[in-house]
């Protein structure tokens, strides 16, 4: 399934994903109330090495980080420019603590996992006359419908390439839409054939 | 909610994670800011669905990022972009399907183009920065002006999309009326065929 997940058995692969929801969740909300570097250097340190801890690959999903770098650094620039550059390192040394800690949760937990873990979340839904099974539903729909819709866009821009000898144009998306409605429609007639989300069985 | 509905919302929720795979395209004229494609699904769900199923799906596409698919631009995903500056956006994202969708739903009499850019600028533009902005202030320590300077250099690249989700919503009310959902008058289809 596509996912951020980083397949391993490590401590942290082995650890309920409520637990570690739940500490990254304490974590933050402790984080939010201080705005002190000696306290985010060490947590800092302390995040590096959790990813440390899953070894070398642990490591490498460091990398996730240059998305952030431009950002981070025009926060720096801002912060500077108000004479508050101290504050704005340690805000920036706090969302780099909060997403690494964050993003260690997904790293170490499978989506499926994930899902469980949250499911009670879901359970007020059966207040209202919907089945709590509906949003695992819409999950798996919507895992396979991305990669199909990937398909028929290349697939598209291919024929187009073909004629015109140009790589791709906004042209491509109308029909894409159609292509992809037409598509879902037919997974709707196939759902209510097979007895609609309430026949689905777990 | 029936099967359909739920459908069509797992279906806009896969286009939002779809475009936010294209590559970004970054324009020379706007300053090499680059610009992804991912919005232009937030709008098209709350144009084409209306309020309630448009918001459903951004939030079912917020709800697979946060278990961990790799959905938004940059092939960015997982709690860990729950905290980063820009959260208000995507806190933005549903509400901004939502009002979308409203506006297209009230404006019903009005030319179809017309009305799906209006209603893709107001939910896609004015309601998401109205959260995105405040949210970058509030991660990134900032003042609400200096919030909005280090967002508005995304703001040509949300108008081009407007133009986009109005063309599409065109195109699709001509090849596919029955697609755009929210101008349908009373869901009469849907309570045939459900």
């Amino acid at each position: 399934m596509i996912s951020i997940y980083l397949k391993g058995d490590s401590w942290a692969h082995r650890t309920p994903a409520g637990v570690k929801l739940l500490s990254v969740a304490l974590a933050s909300l402790l984080l939010f109330q201080v705005a002190s570097l000696w306290i985010f250097l060490p947590c800092l340190i302390a995040v590096v090495a959790l990813y440390a801890s899953l070894g070398r690959e642990g490591l490498a999903q460091l990398k996730l980080l240059r998305g952030l770098t431009l950002f981070l650094a025009i926060l720096v620039v801002l912060h500077w420019l108000s004479g508050t550059l101290m504050e704005g390192v340690a805000v920036v040394l706090r969302l780099v603590v909060m997403f690494l800690a964050a993003n260690f949760v997904s790293v170490t937990t499978r989506l499926d996992d994930m899902l469980e873990a949250v499911r009670p979340l879901f359970l007020p839904l059966e207040w209202i006359g919907w089945s709590s099974r509906k949003p695992a539903l819409g999950v798996a729909l919507t895992l396979r419908f991305a990669p199909h819709m990937m398909q028929v866009f290349s697939m598209l821009r291919e024929a187009w390439q073909a004629r015109t000898g140009s790589r791709t144009s906004w042209r491509l998306l109308a029909p894409f839409a159609v292509q992809s409605l037409r598509m879902s429609d037919n997974v709707a007639e196939a759902l209510k054939a097979r007895g609609g989300s309430e026949g689905l069985q777990g | 909610m029936t099967d359909r509905s739920l459908v069509h919302v797992a279906f806009y929720a896969a286009l939002i994670a779809a475009l936010g795979l294209v590559p970004p395209v970054a324009i020379p004229l706007m300053g090499g800011v680059p610009i992804t494609a991912q919005t232009l699904g937030v709008m098209l769900a709350g144009v084409m669905l209306g309020p309630v199923r448009g918001a459903l799906a951004v939030l079912l596409f917020l709800f697979l990022v946060a278990l961990g698919a790799p959905f938004l631009s940059g092939g960015r995903g997982g709690w860990g972009v729950f905290m980063t500056p820009s959260v208000g956006f995507l806190i933005g994202f549903p509400v901004g399907a939502f009002v979308a969708g409203w506006i297209m739903r009230a404006t019903s009499d009005m030319n179809i183009l017309a009305a799906a850019a209006i209603s893709a600028a107001i939910g896609g533009i004015v309601v998401v920065y109205a959260f995105g902005v405040p949210g970058v202030a509030i991660m990134a320590g900032l003042s609400l002006p200096k919030a909005a300077i280090a967002s508005v250099i995304y703001i040509p690249g949300d108008l081009v999309k407007v133009v986009l989700a109005a063309l599409i919503t065109q195109t699709v009310a001509r090849g596919l009326p029955g697609a755009v959902l929210s101008r349908k008058s009373g869901g009469v289809n849907d309570k045939i065929f459900d």
